[in-house]
């Protein structure tokens, strides 16, 4: 279970607040306006940011003092989620063994993680080399073969277009499903709220909401996020 | 006695070991017996000890009749000769020091350094040369070197330079013993007049180079039409590269001295072996090598005479300030040169 | 990382800052104090303007060298990025005689002017010092540049072409930004060389106006022995470098680009009159730069046939310092430039150019007073060279990875963190990869130069540790002129060699 107790994060004048948990193996849409602190919240989880209050909780064990990599978190960025200087098959490679040093077992589980993701093939490609949407293929099947039990997502999509966008959905769910993953996902639009099914923490005027079933948050939004829907 | 072979052999490894820690003792102590060759330790400037300077030989020389090691260590040029000596004070490593020229010898006296050298052997220098703590082992006089088949009438006097248009190139007296040497040229000729000489020579100086060899390889890449080096550099264009067109120009006024002596160091751990390199340096093994090495007079004419070309250029009048009043003179010649070249 | 990166870079720091400080600190302690004539702040003067000039003008010139290089593609363009290398790493008088061959009085230039029926041009004097200072630091402040230029990843630029940019908005809103955040350190490291140089502002200066604070040390600690005033005067050079080095660090300001794909996408390549200026340009930079390099081989080819034995074991001697060298300071300035990406430090960044400020006899006569109480100076030349090379070399190399090091650190720190990649697995699959270019340029040129260096050593060199530069000028001061000619040569050559290797080596594993 991730729990977010009493967690207050600060950057200069910014400050945010949060305090709830969720289940394992819940599907979190993190929504709100820009700027609301979306990104600071996963900043916070992951372990770049360190909370000016308060803890982060896994399994009732506090994450602070440890390191992103050695946090049960799989994080995708915005962009720059692949090195460009590494083949496809090398990115994938990270997520087993940081060092490279890769067992004839370890490829076999890179080749499955590529077929499943609809890679097959490309794995001696360099980024450079593949589309929006299959770099986005990389990412998660990297984060397939890390198996961390919270994956987050920050916006990683933005950039692609509907189609696409929900063919990446239906990975995040075959991924978090395949690695049974609490998957903490923001996005600014709700229908990739509803797509993922589960639940909504909405984050305005410094604080995230605990989170609501998505389907009765939209249904009856509160003002705030009624105004920032529009 | 079922333990007497473990035992034994116990015992056998003992006297093994001690034989071992003995030899290794034996060789601990051999290597200093066999460093006891004595060293004599001589601090000299750079050219000297290089394969093309004088070190290579006399070190064969004076081996052959010392029974020691004679090591020659560089300390750069000459200028930076003294510094080492003053840096490393009583605690240095050397006994001689070679290379000194007079223009330094006051300072170099007045460290207390040195001690007296003891040596009477007369010299072949054109002055009269006594010196209690210094002893020379070479000399050479300054001159204004060109090329006789770009200049067929070289000046005669400074004077005469100054008033032509030639380009001279010359050395820092900051940083080069013959800029220094050139100076005291000037005050030696010239005395009260010498910052008027200055002034009209400032615009037949090309540049002014750190030390001897920057200015020489301008002169010889035509960037000027002389250069100030000494009387004997014509004689090296003439026996090493066969190449006469080198000439020295010879100065009414006379030219001034450089003697380069040499001193033994007062806290030296091989006094009668410095004793005796000094004493060496006046003989003929040593002088013999100087001509053709250092490219300079050697202090005591050798047996066999001078190479071809050390008499082609040798000005009637030899000018030398003592130590006392080089030093003396110094500052206020500096300050006259930076004023009159600064313009 | 992180953590202890931050102390290795702080404890290398404090090692390098006493370096530099504790020499000095030990001259002004034997010379009991530091002391200033009047006369010395005339060579403060002078010594400032000369290296204020040539920094600023050889930053200048190269912003539009490096652009052409940076915008253009042409057959010979890698061998042209490659010489620009080359007169950096000249030995000083080396290079002037180059010069002098082009600009001298014999000098082609005169030569053809002359038979022109022109006025000749005299290159003693300030001018001739900025010239020259020019030459040898216009390719530096290029290659600088152009890693620069390289550094604009290809999203912005294609960016820029999906919004319809000229070449004036190209500037105003990528290179700009690029060159202000590049400008400054490379202006900084051409002032702070210029500020020590020696030989070439007092074989060109033309007369005792000409007189710099390294040459008023020279005459301190030779002459004088006044260390007290040698020390002062020291103090004064790093004083001067340590203030450059605040402005530059206040005027700086970090870019953020963003990192790409490693996509090559060229900037946009003007067909109008600009690509005639860009061809001009390089076709005089190539000139300016290659003239006095060829006079180099032309006045050493002679020589080459009898090169005197000795030639060979020094040179020997001289590449193997060459490389330790580079190794350690490649790997010491890695440090610094990672840990500095990650967070700024202004004591460190002080620490990491400081060296440069040092004056080269200053800190031999530091040294040897420092060192002579425990053992003789002589045993350890070649630590000792080994020491100082490291400590000079690694400002150039720091600055030259510093750029790319913040590029790396903002593009994929936080992926490289996330993925728990560090210690050797993170400098493996990411710090070399990434850095390999700087890192190759960077080590080619602490090589060169350590091939180069003498000043220092100096005082340390014993009779059969010659390296190739020593040999070099005894023989030069044993009249052989010829055979200096020639043993410069293959200094030259093998310093080229060295950093070419290094520096293709770097390229092509970034490739």
């Amino acid at each position: 279970m991730l729990q977010l107790d009493h967690l207050v994060m600060g950057q200069g004048d910014f400050r945010l607040t949060a305090n709830w948990s969720a289940e394992p193996g819940a599907r979190l849409a993190i929504m709100g306006p820009s700027g609301a602190g979306k990104s600071t919240l996963l900043s916070a989880i992951a372990g770049f940011l360190v909370p000016t209050a308060g803890r982060v909780l896994w399994n009732n064990v506090d994450l602070a003092g440890l390191s992103p990599g050695d946090r049960p978190v799989s994080i995708l960025f915005q962009d720059q989620n692949l090195f460009p200087h590494l083949t496809v098959a090398q990115n994938l490679g990270l997520g087993l063994r940081p060092d490279l040093r890769l067992s004839d077992g370890d490829r076999v589980r890179i080749d499955q993680a590529l077929e499943r993701t609809g890679l097959a093939g490309l794995g001696e490609r360099r980024p450079a080399q593949l589309s929006g949407g299959q770099a986005s293929r990389v990412a998660l099947a990297r984060a397939l073969l890390r198996a961390r039990p919270i994956l987050m997502l920050d916006e990683p999509f933005a950039a692609l277009g509907p189609a696409l966008r929900s063919e990446m959905l239906d990975l995040v769910r075959e991924v978090a499903d395949a690695t049974r993953a609490t998957v903490l996902m923001v996005t600014h639009d709700p229908k990739d709220a509803m797509a993922l099914g589960g639940q909504t923490a909405f984050v305005a005027n410094g604080v995230v909401e605990a989170p609501v079933e998505t389907v009765s948050l939209m249904a009856n939004p509160p003002p705030a996020l009624r105004e920032y829907l529009g | 006695m079922g333990f007497s072979i473990p035992d034994r052999s116990v015992a056998s490894w003992r006297r093994l070991m001690n034989t071992n820690l003995l030899a290794a003792g034996l060789a601990v102590v051999a290597i200093p017996a066999m460093a006891e060759t004595p060293v004599l330790t001589v601090l000299t400037y750079d050219s000297f000890t290089s394969e093309w300077g004088p070190g290579p030989a006399v070190e064969k020389a004076f081996e052959a009749t010392c029974a020691c090691d004679l090591q020659f260590v560089p300390a750069g040029d000459g200028a930076a000769l003294l510094a080492r000596v003053q840096l490393e004070g009583a605690a240095s490593q050397a006994d001689v020091v070679l290379g000194l020229d007079t223009n330094l010898t006051a300072a170099a006296a007045a460290t207390g350094l040195f001690a007296p050298h003891g040596v009477t052997a007369p010299t072949t220098l054109p002055v009269a040369f006594d010196d209690p703590l210094f002893l020379p082992f070479d000399w050479g006089w300054f001159a204004f070197v060109h090329d006789k088949t770009k200049l067929a009438q070289a000046p005669t006097s400074f004077d005469a330079l100054a008033a032509s248009d030639l380009k001279v190139v010359i050395q820092d007296p900051r940083s080069s013993t013959p800029g220094l040497g050139l100076l005291m040229w000037v005050k030696a000729a010239h005395g009260e007049r010498a910052a008027e000489v200055w002034a009209a020579l400032a615009d037949n100086i090309v540049t002014v180079t750190p030390g001897w060899s920057e200015a020489y390889g301008l002169f010889l890449e035509g960037e000027a039409d002389m250069v100030l080096s000494y009387t004997t550099s014509p004689a090296y264009h003439l026996i090493a590269e066969s190449d006469d067109t080198k000439a020295a120009a010879l100065f009414d006024e006379g030219h001034y001295l450089q003697v380069e002596v040499a001193g033994k160091l007062a806290a030296t751990d091989q006094p009668t072996l410095a004793d005796q390199f000094l004493a060496f340096m006046l003989t003929d093994a040593f002088q013999s090598v100087i001509p053709q090495t250092n490219w300079m007079y050697p202090a005591v004419t050798p047996a066999a005479g001078l190479p071809d070309g050390f008499d082609a250029f040798r000005p009637a009048k030899s000018l030398l300030l003592s130590p006392e009043e080089a030093q003396a003179a110094r500052d206020a010649a500096l300050a006259e040169w930076q004023a009159a070249l600064a313009k | 990382m992180g953590a202890r990166d931050m102390i290795g870079a702080r404890l290398l720091a404090l090692a390098l800052l006493a370096l530099v400080l504790g020499p000095l600190a030990a001259v002004a302690w034997r010379g009991a104090g530091l002391t200033l004539g009047s006369a010395d702040w005339a060579a403060v003067q002078f010594t400032l303007t000369q290296a204020v000039l040539s920094a600023l003008v050889s930053t200048v010139l190269a912003i539009p060298v490096a652009r052409a290089l940076a915008r253009r593609r042409f057959p010979g363009r890698s061998a042209l990025v490659t010489l620009m290398g080359a007169p950096f790493l000249l030995p000083a008088v080396v290079a002037v005689l180059g010069l002098l061959a082009v600009f001298g009085r014999g000098g082609v230039v005169n030569d053809t002017l002359a038979a022109l029926g022109l006025p000749t041009l005299s290159i003693f004097g300030l001018h001739g010092v900025v010239l020259a200072h020019v030459f040898l630091n216009l390719p530096l402040a290029t290659r600088m540049i152009l890693q620069g230029w390289q550094a604009i990843p290809a999203e912005r630029i294609r960016l820029a072409h999906s919004l319809g940019f000229g070449p004036a908005e190209t500037f105003r809103h990528l290179e700009w930004p690029m060159l202000r955040e590049v400008l400054p350190g490379v202006a900084l490291v051409i002032l702070t060389v210029c500020l020590t140089s020696f030989a070439v502002v007092l074989t060109l200066g033309g007369g005792p106006a000409a007189t710099t604070v390294e040459l008023a040390i020279y005459q301190a600690v030779r002459f004088d022995f006044d260390l007290a005033r040698a020390a002062g005067l020291a103090g004064v050079q790093v004083l001067i470098s340590g203030l450059a080095a605040g402005v530059a660090w206040v005027v700086l300001q970090p870019t953020a680009f963003g990192a790409g794909l490693d996509r090559q996408t060229a900037l946009a390549a003007p067909k109008d009159w600009r690509r005639w200026a860009d061809g001009l340009v390089l076709a005089m930079a190539t000139l300016f730069l290659l003239a006095p390099l060829v006079a180099v081989a032309l006045r050493g080819l002679p020589g080459l046939a009898d090169l005197p034995p000795q030639v060979l074991p020094a040179a020997a001697r001289s590449v193997g310092v060459a490389l330790v060298c580079a190794v350690l300071s490649t790997l010491a300035a890695l440090l610094v430039a990672l840990a500095v990406a990650r967070k700024a430090h202004p004591l460190v960044e002080a620490a990491a150019t400081l060296p440069l400020a040092t004056s080269g006899l200053v800190l031999g006569t530091g040294l040897f007073l420092l060192v002579q109480p425990f053992v003789p100076p002589m045993t350890l030349a070649l630590p000792v060279t080994v020491l100082v090379n490291t400590a000079l070399t690694l400002p150039f190399l720091y600055r030259i990875l510093l750029p790319e090091a913040r590029a790396m650190v903002t593009g994929y720190g936080r992926l490289a963190d996330s993925l728990g990649l560090r210690g050797w697995a993170r400098l493996r699959w990411l710090v070399l990869p990434r850095l390999a270019r700087p890192l190759g340029f960077g080590a080619g040129i602490a090589a060169a130069l350590s091939m180069g260096d003498l000043g220092v050593i100096a005082l340390f060199a014993g009779d059969r540790q010659a390296t190739l530069p020593l040999v070099v000028s005894q023989l030069a001061g044993a009249y052989r002129v010829e055979a200096a000619a020639a043993a410069s040569l293959v200094l030259v050559a093998l310093s080229f060699a060295l950093f070419w290797a290094c520096d293709a080596g770097g390229r092509r594993a970034a490739a």
